[in-house]
């Protein structure tokens, strides 16, 4: 809800993501979908459209949409056609794009947020449909003339269109995370934002509480969440100011200005089309095998809802460290190697709190961990036996951000192992208890504060490595028996 | 000088001579070669590839010798211009096309070349197949090599498949490829007195033919005979993977069914075929067709095609439709003809308005009319609907009937300009024609008579999908018994 002037407005958005499906070859050609490949390599005849030549669906293009639509829980449309939609532009080779207009292969699923609160939200999804991508215009590379790459041209799209089930832009961010964390679970669309695999487009009114819906304006083009969110909580603003000083909004299609944070109209030739639809006649309508179809659902990954409930069940997570572990696929198989038969809490606290922070700090994601899942388990195993204390911990993962050596070398090498020998350990202790006679005598007398001072001192002598446990026991059994001694 | 005799035999009978080497495929080919430069005043060919044509010859030669040979070892053919053929140039008789040589060859005629089929060149058609008198090509007029008697004015040799039409006609090829997207290979067929053949959609594959309208485009052959289409069609045809509306349906032997036989083959005789102002000679080879085809056993039966009448409207609905979307492509961005402008729009514009012919634009404006949002319900949507209703009247047809027997043009030739003026006019000699393409059906056109001004005339055999096989051999009975031995007045090597 934003507080207007003169009262408060709900803001209501439904977004439109194209997800780039991931696949070696585009939708209607064999042509590669590398990214970032050198201008006009990945092009076949189907791509720029020269005469005579015609599409041929990919079939595992197909089966990426059918597992995305199982994945969110939707309608898989046996019998679906793809049309024309028909408009001139140089990086359109055809003159049109091949898409699904009225019978799109995916029909009405869902999507579950879980909310900051704890509670979850479901927001609708309207249907997915197969279309192609097109080329690339680049305007930069002369004074007069613009240049053309047909690398993108015939990829794969799902554009996956949503409810107008969002209420806020916190909301439309959470969804976006939420559908490309499935996305990604399922290895149909890599959801890599910057590289454009995930575009997204948002519908956004706004209205009074338990009033209908307000015209929307459509915002195209976003390729970051931050964007979506930043977008969206702009346009709502300025829509709720023309209204309240009395104006009315007009349907449109605005861009986003991510360098002054606002949105702006595209000019109306951009978006005054006919596209002339009809069913491509190069095609036969998709034809699904509901065998088939019963088999890819059969062989569908666990998606994050279901991980992150077996999480909670299954190795005592809270719900929170459980969602926050789930939301990326890599994540979570990170978590289950180090918790193989250790202390869950323990992996799952290592991996949000020291290791985000180490991969934060050097900018990459956990697929690109210095650490391996391996290597923090052989950590925590020597945690656990006793090896190294947890503090000593902290400084081996360290380094083993910094070297990407195995933990056990790293204590080797520094000779960094725990000291559990009391003989050496008292032996530390005589000489510190002997260098600060004054000290213990102030103890005795009764600062028991000093306590602690001790043991630093110990830990010191040590460089760390003494048991901190025996440490406790033996210091007492020495404060304490000294005094008794002079009995 | 090479041998003008050669150029008598049929498609099969040079098989034949070829396979006896009575005659090398060099001799043969070299006899083609100057006949497609002998018969240049009828334009039928657009570009003439007699090098490639020698060393193709050559090749088969060779197998020949080897004893090798394949089906079509040595048959020197003509290639409608709306086929990419690798390296050549492929224009679809239209200035916008100006320089294109394909880095492809279409499915078709790469079959024909692995069957041994020698390429005489690129054969004259109406610019991107769309016309009904081959007046439109960007290449300027093909000639009929037939003229009325006493009469020198030059005829149209019917469209689009023109220049293959007059090719075979003129006996510059042995045979033809063309496409049929509204009659364009049976009208043109029967305007120059020889044998066309659309198969049923899907037969034959349309990858790498410039397509017109693609879910009416037949790729088929044309040829002197019933035979030699069955030949023709036999090397043509096989599923394509690379065209997803091609039929994964087994190649029969075709030749092997023009048995001769047809009794007790029940043949239908679609009354709603008699139009008002069909030409009474017309009719009247009809009612001889009947009258043939029961004389060798066939049960001719009247049928009813109810829905015929508006076959021809839903043709100039869903052809132009699909037409103004596939002819999108020539933008003047990546191939063919650019006139530079100062915006991109400048330049689309004024590329496809020096481009494409009047025609062709006529075509696409009526095609992006029927599509546009408020008509898409009303046109497109609606031709559709009655395009089912057609496709279902052959169904309900063929539960009755083997075939069907109909004329397959309402008049013989006609002169250059004598009805181009008018596209109405011209729209209407597709009247017989165009509801074999709404349907997908196969129909053969036969010539069987001679107007009354000395033109050919030619009656259709319309059969059941994917049975080509009762289509030709009723076809060849058709031709046995009409025993049309007439020929045009202007054919290569002058022989009558």
């Amino acid at each position: 809800m934003i507080e207007g002037r003169t009262g408060p407005w709900e803001t209501v958005i439904g977004l439109e993501v194209h997800a780039q499906v991931v696949s070696k070859a585009k939708l209607f050609s064999g042509a590669a979908t590398n990214f970032g490949a050198e201008p006009n390599t990945q092009v076949s005849p189907v791509d720029a459209a020269f005469p005579g030549i015609l599409p041929v669906i990919n079939r595992f293009c197909v089966e990426q949409a059918v597992k995305t639509g199982l994945g969110l829980d939707a309608e898989i449309r046996f019998e679906s056609v793809f049309d024309r939609k028909n408009y001139f532009y140089p990086d359109l080779p055809p003159g049109y794009q091949i898409s699904q207009y009225q019978q799109p292969v995916v029909g009405r699923g869902k999507v579950v947020l879980g909310m900051p609160d704890g509670t979850t939200r479901e927001i609708g999804i309207t249907r997915l449909h197969l279309e192609q991508d097109a080329g690339k215009s680049l305007h930069d590379q002369h004074p007069t003339l613009s240049y053309v790459d047909l690398n993108r041209a015939g990829i794969a799209l799902m554009e996956i269109v949503s409810e107008p089930d969002l209420r806020s832009a916190e909301e439309a961010g959470i969804y976006l995370r939420k559908l490309r964390s499935i996305l990604r679970y399922l290895g149909t669309c890599d959801g890599n934002m910057e590289e454009g695999s995930l575009r997204c487009d948002c519908n956004v009114s706004v209205r009074r509480p338990g009033e209908p819906y307000g015209t929307r304006c459509e915002i195209k083009n976003l390729n970051s969440v931050r964007h979506v969110m930043q977008a969206i909580e702009h346009e709502a603003r300025r829509q709720i100011e023309i209204i309240e000083e009395g104006g009315t909004i007009a349907q449109q299609t605005r861009l986003f200005d991510a360098g002054r944070g606002i949105t702006r109209p595209m000019r109306s030739k951009e978006e005054a089309h006919d596209y002339r639809y009809f069913p491509d006649p190069d095609l036969s309508p998709l034809v699904l095998d509901p065998e088939w179809v019963a088999r890819l659902r059969a062989e569908l990954p666990e998606l994050p809802d279901t991980k992150k409930a077996r999480f909670v069940s299954a190795y005592g997570l809270s719900p929170d460290d459980a969602g926050v572990l789930v939301a990326e696929k890599e994540t979570a198989g990170f978590f289950e190697r180090v918790a193989a038969g250790r202390e869950p809490k323990a992996a799952a606290n290592w991996i949000m709190g020291d290791l985000f922070g180490a991969l934060h700090r050097l900018g990459v994601g956990i697929e690109a961990s210095p650490v391996s899942a391996e290597q923090l388990g052989a950590l925590l195993d020597l945690i656990a036996d006793g090896t190294i204390s947890g503090r000593l911990a902290k400084d081996v993962f360290a380094e083993m951000v910094a070297s990407g050596a195995d933990p056990g070398a790293i204590v080797e090498a520094k000779g960094m192992r725990q000291v559990s020998d009391s003989a050496a350990i008292e032996a530390a202790l005589d000489t510190v208890l002997a260098a600060q006679a004054d000290k213990v005598a102030e103890f005795r007398a009764g600062r028991d504060k000093l306590y602690g001072f001790f043991v630093g001192q110990i830990m010191r002598a040590t460089e760390g490595k003494a048991n901190p446990a025996l440490v406790n026991e033996l210091l007492r059994k020495k404060l304490r028996g000294e005094s008794g001694g002079a009995r | 000088m090479s041998d003008p005799s050669l150029l008598t035999l049929t498609l099969a009978e040079a098989r034949d001579g070829l396979a006896r080497k009575s005659f090398s495929a060099r001799e043969l080919t070299a006899a083609y070669n100057d006949a497609v430069s002998e018969i240049e005043p009828l334009n039928a060919y657009i570009t003439p590839t007699p090098e490639r044509a020698l060393a193709m010859a050559d090749a088969a030669d060779h197998r020949l010798a080897e004893g090798e040979a394949l089906p079509l070892d040595g048959i020197p053919i003509a290639v409608k211009d709306l086929y990419c053929t690798k390296g050549v140039l492929t224009t679809a008789a239209s200035h916008i096309l100006d320089g294109f040589h394909p880095p492809y060859e279409s499915t078709v005629t790469d079959k024909l070349w692995q069957s041994g089929a020698v390429m005489l060149g690129k054969a004259n058609l109406d610019e991107f197949a769309m016309g009904s008198s081959n007046t439109t090509s960007w290449y300027g007029p093909v000639e009929n090599p037939w003229r009325r008697p006493g009469d020198n004015r030059p005829l149209v040799p019917g469209g689009s498949s023109g220049g293959s039409a007059a090719a075979v006609a003129a006996r510059a090829a042995l045979a033809a490829t063309g496409t049929d997207t509204g009659g364009s290979i049976r009208q043109p067929a029967s305007f120059c007195g020889i044998v066309g053949l659309k198969p049923t959609y899907g037969r034959c594959s349309r990858w790498g033919v410039v397509a017109y309208a693609s879910s009416l485009d037949h790729p088929g052959p044309l040829t002197r005979t019933v035979r030699d289409a069955a030949i023709m069609l036999r090397a043509m045809s096989g599923h394509d993977p690379k065209d997803s509306t091609s039929a994964p349906v087994p190649v029969p032997d075709f030749e092997a069914a023009l048995t001769g036989d047809i009794r007790g083959l029940r043949i239908g005789i679609p009354k709603e075929y008699r139009v008002d102002a069909m030409p009474a000679e017309i009719e009247e080879l009809w009612h001889r067709g009947v009258e043939w085809l029961r004389a060798a056993g066939g049960e001719l039966v009247e049928i009813s095609l109810p829905m015929t009448k508006y076959a021809l409207p839903t043709y100039y609905i869903i052809a132009p439709a699909e037409a103004s979307s596939n002819l999108a492509r020539y933008d003047g961005v990546r191939f063919g003809l650019r006139v530079e402008g100062d915006t991109i729009d400048e330049m689309y514009e004024l590329t496809r308005a020096a481009g494409f012919g009047a025609e062709v634009r006529r075509r696409v404006l009526i095609g992006t009319y029927v599509l546009s949002a408020g008509y898409y319900d009303a046109y497109y949507l609606k031709a559709q609907q009655v395009r089912t209703l057609i496709a279902r009247d052959f169904v309900a047809a063929f539960e009755r009937v083997d075939c069907l027997l109909a004329p397959t043009a309402p008049s013989a030739a006609f002169a250059i300009g004598e009805k181009t003026e008018d596209p109405i006019a011209m729209y209407l000699n597709d009247v017989f024609t165009v509801p074999a393409n709404l349907a997908g059906v196969p129909a053969i056109a036969v010539p069987v008579g001679l107007s009354g001004d000395g033109l050919p005339l030619g009656l259709q055999i319309i059969g059941r999908a994917f049975d080509e096989e009762t289509v030709l051999r009723v076809g060849e009975v058709l031709e046995s018994a009409a025993q049309f031995r007439y020929l045009p007045s202007f054919v290569a090597g002058g022989g009558r």
